[in-house]
């Protein structure tokens, strides 16, 4: 396990370096000099001249990557354009909200998913199974921008149970963590419905049944327990897609998020800040992903990191 | 001739199988009624989709405009029934630019294998180190907003996920002994995976085709409501969506009927989908 973690966290740097790379070369394959692009269309000559030193536009890309990695390592970023703080600032003061919100409907896919998922497979057959594969099948379907949208509409503009934007209180984490986790949520309950179905039928069930066990008992001890691993893949790999789908759903709360924050600065052409977030975004993911890896071998030991 | 005939005996099944399936039918129906309305309505619209008409803004659903009309008076139906159009060419194009690239990299990758293998799919890790519409947003802020772009950034979004899946396809199927034969016959390289194992990859590929294009459907209306993909005037349900938002509370169908226009339509595909691939590959089951 020790030797795995080692070699899964060495095999992380090449994939660091790789994204810096993709994130650096992304002004360069822009239109229009890199420089006018970080220093912004109403900089000074003398502005723009600063930053083409400060990067050294004039040395080769190889140099000026280098001085970006440095730059980076240092925790530098360079500057937002739009308030002239450092863009990890920036960063740093929306992270919270965003993993606030990834936390909020990691709950919702977790609880509901698994839930209905379970039910279903107990019930299976009954209207309760097919109205929840049903609305399963449009939860995976629906493009949660809208689906934000509609919740809004619902219980915010004709309910008023909810505000309608910004952040605060945990009623404002109600609508935008149900909007992020509803996809996830549906494909979570497919798959637990689909996985307890095939544990069901197991040996060990029946003779756990046989045994004269409480039915409560047998579904989660002996059932569900072994239909989780598949679950906690899917569960963790959602998690991950979640950053993504975070930007469309901060964006539609005015969630004051990462997600949000990129949007706002490629509007603004804010590129510090825009390369800023992709590259956090990318980061959290692979982190994200790690962590799903090494969960595997806490809840399946056949799992072996050979 | 005997290989044919069993060959044609298989597909055979997966497709009593797949009519069998009410889901599946039901999303054949729905893409059916989609590729009518993106390919023939619009030439039948009552409006033109571009026509302001100011006396007229902010319409609730009625006879003479059946999903009311938007700030700028525009009949929204209209514009549902050309936007059709717009997304099911955003959603098979960036599907045939992913499935070209993706089959081309990842044949590449699963048949020669090595160092081959180890640096294609590298890059396609490191592409997918960017969780889901980041790539391409990444993608379109290079290429700058548009429909085109938008396209493009989509399907480079998707070749990952084709490449992994055909290099996994031919890494099984290059080991069956007909492949050992045709070398032996003389066969080259290309003609082994032209004529032998890439036909026998075709089940997982239009499955994963038919799923990705929802997929692309939406990514690609998520990137216009963000502003990074088709541009107002153009009926185009994302971006006719994100115009709503302001209506929310006054004119709300204005964003309610393009985001029901894409659930549908994804809902169709995601079924069709699903039920193709319990026809022709249950081991693809999750």
């Amino acid at each position: 396990m020790q030797d795995y973690l080692v070699r899964r966290l060495l095999e992380i740097i090449p994939v660091f370096f790789a994204v810096t790379a993709i994130v650096f070369f992304m002004l360069y394959l822009m239109p229009g000099d890199p420089a006018q692009l970080l220093a912004g269309s109403d900089a000074s000559i003398e502005d723009i001249q600063a930053i083409r030193e400060e990067l050294g536009l004039d040395k080769p890309l190889v140099t000026q990557y280098f001085i970006y990695m440095k730059n980076l390592l240092r925790g530098d970023m360079g500057k937002s354009i739009r308030t002239g703080r450092p863009a990890l600032r920036e960063i740093a003061d929306r992270y919270p909200n965003t993993l606030l919100l990834a936390a909020g409907s990691l709950v919702v896919m977790i609880v509901i998913g698994l839930i209905t998922g379970i039910l279903s497979a107990v019930k299976q057959g009954s209207w309760l199974d097919n109205a929840s594969m049903v609305v399963a099948l449009f939860g995976v379907s629906v493009p949660n921008f809208w689906l934000g949208l509609m919740l809004m509409l619902l219980f915010s503009v004709h309910l008023g149970i909810f505000p309608t934007t910004g952040t605060g209180t945990f009623k404002h984490l109600i609508l935008p963590s149900l909007t992020l986790g509803t996809n996830a949520t549906a494909v979570v309950a497919r798959l637990t419905r689909s996985s307890m179905l095939e544990v069901i039928r197991q040996d060990y069930v029946r003779t756990a049944r046989a045994k004269g066990l409480s039915e409560v008992k047998i579904i989660l001890l002996h059932a569900f327990r072994n239909a989780l691993i598949p679950v906690v893949t899917i569960v963790c790999l959602r998690a991950g897609v979640m950053l993504g789908g975070a930007v469309l759903v901060e964006t539609v709360f005015a969630w004051p998020g990462v997600g949000w924050l990129m949007i706002d600065a490629i509007g603004a052409r804010d590129y510090p800040v825009v390369r800023g977030c992709i590259l956090i975004v990318a980061i959290s993911f692979v982190i994200i992903n790690l962590i799903a890896d090494l969960l595997y071998g806490l809840i399946d030991p056949r799992i072996s990191y050979k | 001739m005997k290989k044919n005939a069993s060959k044609s005996s298989a597909w055979h099944e997966s497709f009593r199988i797949l009519v069998r399936n009410r889901l599946a039918k039901t999303g054949l129906i729905v893409i059916a009624l989609y590729l009518f309305t993106a390919l023939i309505a619009p030439f039948f619209v009552p409006y033109d989709p571009l026509q302001l008409n100011l006396p007229n803004t902010l319409q609730p659903p009625s006879s003479a405009h059946f999903f009311g009309t938007d700030e700028f008076g525009r009949d929204i139906f209209s514009r549902i029934i050309v936007g059709a159009r717009i997304s099911l060419f955003i959603g098979v194009g960036a599907v045939l630019i992913a499935l070209f690239f993706g089959t081309l990299l990842g044949t590449v990758a699963g048949y020669f294998g090595g160092r081959v293998d180890s640096i294609i799919m590298r890059i396609m890790d490191i592409q997918l180190s960017f969780p889901g519409i980041v790539m391409a947003i990444l993608i379109v802020t290079i290429l700058g907003p548009g429909l085109i772009n938008v396209l493009i950034a989509v399907g480079m979004h998707s070749i990952p996920m084709f490449a992994r899946m055909v290099r996994g396809s031919v890494l099984s199927v290059k080991e069956n002994e007909f492949v050992l034969a045709a070398r032996s016959l003389g066969a080259n390289d290309l003609r082994i995976i032209l004529k032998h194992v890439l036909p026998n990859c075709m089940s997982p590929m239009i499955v994963l085709v038919t799923l990705r294009i929802g997929t692309a459907i939406v990514t690609a209306a998520g990137l216009s409501f963000l502003g990074l993909g088709a541009q107002p005037p153009m009926p185009e349900w994302g971006a006719m969506l994100a115009s709503g938002r302001t209506y929310l509370r006054t004119a709300f169908w204005i964003a309610t009927i393009p985001g029901l226009a894409i659930m549908t339509v994804v809902f169709g595909f995601n079924l069709f989908g699903d039920g193709l691939r319990d026809a022709l590959d249950p081991r693809m089951k999750s």
